[in-house]
Order: structure tokens, then sequence, then C-alpha cells
């Protein structure tokens, strides 16, 4: 396969603006001596919700880490909203990102995690209200506001005041999910949400991402384990092993007819 | 060996002078041990060298040298330098500095508990730098830490005493000059030594309960 992996291109529907939201270019990422992504390209239009599947060490969850800044690439370039992430442009030159820099491309971006993290010192509401507040500059009555209606959408609407720890798995991740589109951001980076959870609790946390996909024009890249919630959302879907793309299209097509000798071997495990 | 009750009450008085001083530095020297072992604690973190090596060699300095010579060092060497500290002053300071040497350690270790996550969790809602300690990592590790600075409050309490080698009259140094001028030892410092108990025993019975309440 060729480095030039890039998917979303040739998808059938158009996105929202047209616009290529989420920008690969070249990215290698190493963790020693280990590859976790090698030369990596790919897009994701605004609007798209593309999922990335793959066995584990492929770097599906490393990209989501380099939207985040949580770690830097080695090689290559980001771009989110055609702003460069982790490097700015300085007298015609490309030079590694400020810290502030990045902290306004990445506002762009929300994300919610395998462990929740929610902040266990704050309620509920105070979770929800703390980076609209301080980051957006909001009063504490709109995001206050704001929090109630997310909490709405997430049907938590009753445990306002609480505190994480009162709250069970699926709820303190649904919470999560309010936190991140609190922010309004662009772009929802899922990172395995539902694996830290009890079976019967995935159900809840996935009804609302679906309710969330359908209902808006979030852009949305998502690293999951679950098959049916990656065929019900998924715009695209990008097949990697080994730090690479090896499989892209749409999920009728990677779920329905890989290609790829990896990709059915990797389907036939977990389907 | 005989016990004198007359020798007690006479003792009271002084006793209650010395039973003050001691609360008395041992309050103070615990609020400069907090604010300034937090001080250390988030200095030693700098990713600049400039602020965090220093800042590093002069705890080391202090943890690592007798909280006697640093009193001595307060006391009787500072004011060749006509910086002249009171007794008390000097004692307060001597023990807080001292013993924020100690606190930055319970601090660090109680930064270091939070799990990484919730750093993430501020860098994915991009809270700026201060908001993420202020808000979310230091509320969390002092949190935990409670109990630890708490053992340290009795800590200085029992070292309190050693103030009184510099003129600040403290229980010990009540006890000490009494039995000078009576020729009585026995009574003040038994009555000292149960005063001790009297304050260090319901402080840890308090941290107990604030662990307790506060580690869950």
């Amino acid at each position: 396969m060729s480095t030039e992996s890039s998917t979303s291109k040739e998808t059938k529907n158009p996105a929202v603006d047209g616009s290529e939201l989420i920008e690969f270019k070249d990215v290698t990422k190493r963790f020693g001596s280990n590859v976790v992504l090698d030369n990596l390209c790919f897009d994701v239009s605004s609007g798209k919700h593309v999922t990335l599947i793959g066995p584990s060490g492929s770097g599906k969850t490393t990209i989501l880490r380099l939207l985040m800044t949580l770690v830097k690439p080695e090689e290559g370039t980001i771009k989110v909203a055609g702003e460069y992430l982790t490097h700015e442009t300085k007298n015609g030159k490309l030079v590694p990102a400020s810290e502030r820099h990045s902290r306004e491309v990445r506002k762009n971006i929300g994300m919610v995690f395998q462990q929740f993290n929610l902040f266990p010192n704050m309620k509920v509401l105070r979770n929800i209200t703390e980076a609209p507040v301080h980051v957006l500059g909001l009063s504490k009555d709109e995001a206050e506001q704001r929090a109630r209606e997310l909490l709405e959408l997430v049907g938590l609407t009753e445990h306002i005041d609480k505190y994480p720890s009162q709250l069970s798995g699926g709820q303190q991740q649904r919470v999560a999910i309010a936190r991140a589109l609190a922010m309004r951001p662009q772009v929802l980076l899922l990172d395995e949400v539902t694996s830290a959870l009890d079976p019967e609790l995935v159900a809840g946390v996935l009804d609302v991402l679906r309710d969330i996909a359908h209902t808006t024009d979030i852009t949305m890249l998502c690293v999951t384990h679950e098959m049916n919630f990656a065929r019900d959302i998924s715009d695209d879907v990008l097949m990697f092993d080994e730090g690479r793309v090896i499989e892209s299209g749409s999920p009728e097509k990677i779920f329905s007819e890989p290609e790829h000798e990896r990709t059915r071997e990797f389907l036939s495990a977990v389907l | 060996m005989s016990w004198d009750w007359s020798a007690v009450s006479e003792f009271m008085p002084r006793l209650w002078e010395g039973v003050l001083l001691t609360l008395q530095a041992l309050v103070l020297g615990s609020l400069i041990a907090f604010a300034l072992g937090l001080v250390w604690a988030l200095a030693q973190r700098s990713s600049l060298k400039i602020v965090s090596w220093p800042v590093t060699a002069v705890t080391e300095f202090i943890r690592n040298t007798p909280l006697l010579v640093q009193l001595f060092f307060l006391y009787f060497v500072l004011p060749e330098w006509n910086i002249t500290l009171t007794a008390l002053v000097a004692g307060v300071v001597g023990l807080g500095l001292h013993y924020s040497t100690y606190t930055a350690e319970v601090y660090r270790a109680g930064i270091d508990g939070v799990p990484v996550g919730q750093w993430e969790a501020c860098t994915a809602l991009s809270l700026p730098r201060s908001r993420t300690w202020s808000a979310v990592i230091l509320p969390q590790a002092i949190r935990r830490v409670v109990p630890a600075l708490g053992n340290y409050v009795i800590a200085m309490l029992k070292d309190s005493p050693m103030i009184a080698i510099i003129g600040a009259l403290e229980m010990l140094g009540q006890a000490r000059q009494f039995s000078a001028e009576t020729f009585q030892p026995t009574e003040p410092i038994t009555v000292i030594g149960i005063v001790f108990i009297l304050i260090a025993y319901p402080a840890s019975l308090l941290m107990r309960a604030l662990e307790r309440r506060l580690v869950h």
C-alpha cells in the first residue's frame, strides 16, 4: 500500500461545507524504536463521522492523542480547521507551535476518554461549566444554561448536583460527553468510550452518541471496538494495522466486503 | 521523691503562658510550613531550571540540617546582618521553614498521585495552566495529603520545645525556669508532659477523623 491513504475524499456523502477539518500529512510517531504511526496521511471532512478500527497497538488511539496534543509527532504536520496544530508559521517558516497556539487550535476539539476523567472534586454541573466559564469566557448563568441543556440531552438532569463518584460508569461517561460538548467543539474525539463500562451500561452511552451523531453536524473521530456502533454512525471506516491505514471506505464496504486480508482476519476475530 | 501539689499550683500561671506560646508557635509555624511547602513543591516542578534547581538545593539543605542549628542561625547570626528577630519570631520562622521542607515532599507526593487522566482532561478542555492547578490538581492533591500534613503538625508540636533554647519560653522553657528557681523539677516537667499529650492526642484524633472524611 502507498503512504497516500487519503480516504474521505472518495466518499459519496457530501461534507457539511466540503472543507477538510482534519488533515494528517506524512505523520510519523515513534515511541523509542517502536514506530506507532508510519508516514500517515488522511483527511476528515467537516461533519463526517469517521471510525478507526484495527488491532490494539495499531496506532488508532495515538491519532486521537496527537490531535489532543497529548503526544507530539516526530515528523509530519497536522492541521485542524485549516490551522497547523503542532506547528505555526513564523517569518514564513514552519516552527513547533507554542503552547498558546496549540491551545487556540485545540479549542475546536473535544475529547471523551475511556476512563471518563471527570473532575472528582467538582459536582456534575461544575464539571460541565468549568471550561466554558474559564476558557470561553461565558457567564456563569450562560454556562449553567448550556450545561442543563446538555444534561437533558444525555438524560442526566436529575444528577446535576451529584459528585462523579455517586454516579455509575455509564452516567459518568455521559457527563463526560456533555462536558466535551459544552465547549461547542467542531470535532469530537471518542477514545474507546465504552471499553471501561460494564456491559449493561454500554447501550445507554452509545444511544447518546448515536443521537448526537444523527442530530448535529459535529465531526466525530472515533476509536471503538463496538462494530455495530461503528456501522451505525460512521460515514467512513479506516482500518489500521501497524501504524498505517490499510483499508478504508464506507461501513457497508468495510464490514461486508473487505478487500484486505488483514481486515477480514480482524473483523472475523471481533464480530 | 515526693509530689508537691503546691508546686503544681505555683507553676500554673507560668504553665499557662507556656501553653499559649507553644500554641502560638505551633499555629503560626504550621501556617508557614503549609504555605511555603506548597511554594517549594510548585517551584520544584517548574520547567525553568533556574527556578527548580536552587529551590531543590535550598530545601535539601534545610531538611538535612538540624532545626536547632537553624534556630541559632536565625536568632544569633542574622543580627550580624542587622536582621534582629524576637525569640518568638525566630522560633516561628525556624519551625515553619524547617517543616516546610517536609510538607513540600508531602505536596509533591500528593500532586504526583493525581491521575494523569486529570491532566489530560484539562488539556482536552483547554483549561489554562493556572486554572488546571487551582481548580483541578491542587484540590485533589491537597485532599489526599491532609492526614500527612496533620502528622507534621504533631511532629512540630513535639519539636517546639527547641525554641526555648533561643529564649522563647514555651512550656518546657517555663518548666525549666521554674524548676531552676524552686529546685522542684518533678512537678512542672510532669505537668508539661501531660499537657503535651492533652494537645497531641486530640489533634491526632482530629486528623484521623479528617482522614476518614477526605480520603475515600
